[in-house]
């Protein structure tokens, strides 16, 4: 046998015939397995319905002034606020350059809608639904959110000015399809 | 064990020498599946099987855990979140289809692999203990094969399980009481479904684990081979790799194409539409059968029709254990000394019966159960023991069989005429 494949060899120049389809053989049995992990690793993905929740429609026309509400999206919390003329001020006169994260206001809200502070209630620093959305509770040393699982302050434009968190609350994409509904996503 | 001129596990790479002195797995796996185990060099394409039964069972396990992060065994959501499966998960449809079709997948193999077990006379000494530690495999795959059935909870599931469970009930005495505990109640409900569950996720694992031992039990005599004569020499056999990994992987490669087939263009064909309406505890389905591969079984179930001493129903269940629990007894059943069927001529005409009998009888089983299919089953099952009872153990006595080859490489080389001898007979060629 031996002999055989070594004339073989010699007559192919080194590289027998079955060296190939071995080699085609395998590719293709190896293409075939990683094409097999693909649906095995996308099923982990959010699933249709879940991904059906990433938009939703929030009326906003019962938020009065000065008043905030919680929703969920991406069953994540929202912070909707209607800010008071005061608050705005408030926000305005910080001087952009000594934040940690510096943003204005009007870069945090939508043209014509100034008034409306619309972030993620999840405090940038590991997750923990911040405090002074609901009437009464703590708004920390700035008038805007308290988280008090480590202690972050929040200002009212939800810039972060205190405490271990490196972001301001996160501003969603969203849209305004009337003048008292936004959508959210 | 092996042969003594088994090729020896020789790691070149000090890496692999440093593990090989730790922990010897990839010196396992080279005398497992790899050049280190010689396998008979005449294995026709029915030695595929038990690899491609073993690959049907990782396909089920991989989709089977895939699909456990979607479902949900609660009895009023389990039949949505298998829709949702079906729905919204990526890719859900094809990993339920691809789960569902592999248990078809699964038996088919199973069953070759079995009656190329009985033709070639594989559960004789010394391989008897290979056959019995494979039949409880068979036994693990119907529990396993039930319970997921009663999984997606539908009408199917449902009054399978009821009916299932109900053989229990059969028993005298003891059978209620067994029937209740077996469902965690009076009829299948949540606590059923969700122990099937618990179950249904273990027992793949438990097979798994019998699968090693039916390799390892296998790996202490070697593989038989298609002309039941022993291995004698170097001559006569070949490494594992490459040789039948190569051949594997073609049986592999070809016995997924029709799986594809089943998966991407008939996916439900094997199933039953009435399992696509929610479990409903007051309404049976007016035609309720198993899934195909319990057909044969279930056909022998309900051949008993009449009281004889035990009640018929008692007759039917015991019967349908007994059509398995005797597979058992078949190495002691069948004394002839020739294992292969190729050289048993008798046999082989009453093995073939036999295929043409379980195929009778599956469809049957898969028939309503009315005339003419009763009688025909009960035919099929006199036939189906007699041929295990009687007809085995009366061949095996009064059979005049062919001369066997002298070895397997001559019977490769030279054709069988030529070098055969009658059994018991040592030729003077013989080395």
């Amino acid at each position: 046998m031996a002999a055989v494949e070594t004339s073989e060899a010699q007559v192919e120049d080194g590289v027998r015939r079955r060296d190939f389809i071995n080699i085609a053989a395998v590719s293709f049995a190896g293409v075939g397995g990683a094409a097999l992990l693909f649906p095995l690793v996308n099923q982990m993905n959010p699933s249709a319905d879940v991904l059906a929740l990433a938009q939703i429609d929030v009326d906003i026309s019962a938020i009065e002034e000065g008043q905030a509400i919680k929703t969920i999206w991406r069953k994540q919390p929202v912070f909707i606020r209607n800010l008071t003329a005061a608050e705005i001020q408030e926000a305005n006169a910080v001087d952009v350059g000594s934040l940690r994260d510096p943003q204005t206001l009007a870069e945090r809200t939508q043209e014509g809608h100034t008034n409306w502070l619309i972030t993620l209630g999840v405090c940038t620093h590991l997750g923990c639904v911040p405090l002074g959305a609901a009437e009464g509770e703590n708004k920390g040393e700035f008038g805007g959110y308290f988280c008090p699982c480590h202690g972050s302050h929040y200002d009212t434009a939800a810039r972060i000015r205190k405490g271990p968190a490196p972001l301001n609350l996160e501003v969603p994409e969203y849209a305004f399809t009337t003048d008292t509904v936004v959508r959210i996503g | 064990m092996s042969f003594p001129w088994a090729e020896q596990y020789t790691p070149k790479h000090p890496l692999m020498q440093w593990i090989d002195q730790r922990l010897p797995l990839p010196r396992l796996v080279y005398n497992s599946v790899g050049s280190g185990y010689p396998v008979p060099r005449n294995l026709n394409y029915f030695w595929n099987f038990g690899v491609l039964a073993g690959l049907a069972l990782v396909i089920q396990i991989v989709t089977g855990i895939v699909m456990a992060m979607h479902y949900n065994s609660n009895a009023a959501t389990a039949f949505d979140s298998v829709e949702h499966v079906m729905r919204n998960v990526n890719s859900g449809w094809f990993l339920r289809y691809l789960h569902a079709n592999g248990a078809s997948f699964f038996f088919v193999v199973t069953y070759i692999h079995i009656f190329r077990g009985i033709y070639y006379g594989s559960y004789k000494a010394p391989r008897e203990m290979v056959w019995m530690l494979g039949l409880v495999i068979y036994l693990l795959m119907m529990a396993t094969a039930f319970m997921g059935y009663v999984l997606p909870w539908g009408q199917m599931s449902f009054w399978g399980a009821k009916v299932i469970t109900g053989l229990f009930g059969a028993l005298p005495l003891v059978g209620e009481p067994i029937q209740t505990w077996l469902l965690g109640g009076f009829a299948p409900d949540q606590a059923a479904l969700t122990r099937f569950f618990s179950l249904h996720y273990l027992l793949p694992f438990v097979i798994a684990g019998v699968v090693i031992l039916h390799i390892w039990a296998l790996h202490i005599p070697g593989s038989g081979n298609p002309t039941g004569v022993d291995v004698k020499g170097p001559q006569d056999t070949l490494p594992f790799h490459p040789y039948y990994t190569a051949k594997d992987g073609f049986g592999a490669g070809v016995a997924l194409i029709f799986l594809a087939i089943l998966v991407f263009f008939m996916p439900n064909a094997l199933g039953h539409a009435d399992n696509y309406i929610p479990a409903n505890p007051l309404s049976t389905p007016a035609h309720i059968v198993p899934e195909w591969y319990f057909w044969p079984l279930y056909a022998i179930l309900r051949a008993f029709t009449v009281d004889f001493i035990l009640p018929a129903k008692l007759w039917g269940v015991l019967a349908m254990f007994g059509a398995i629990l005797l597979l058992f007894f078949l190495p002691w059943l069948d004394k002839s000394p020739v294992r292969s069927g190729s050289y048993r001529p008798k046999f082989k005409i009453f093995f073939w019966i036999l295929i043409a009998d379980v195929l009778i009888l599956g469809y049957c089983g898969g028939s309503p159960a009315e005339e003419p299919y009763v009688i025909i089953s009960q035919l099929a099952t006199m036939y189906y023991f007699a041929f295990f009872l009687i007809i085995l153990p009366i061949l095996s006595m009064v059979e005049k069989t062919k001369p066997l080859p002298n070895s397997i490489s001559e019977s490769v080389l030279h054709g069988e005429k030529a070098e055969a001898a009658p059994i018991g007979v040592t030729p003077a060629a013989a080395q």
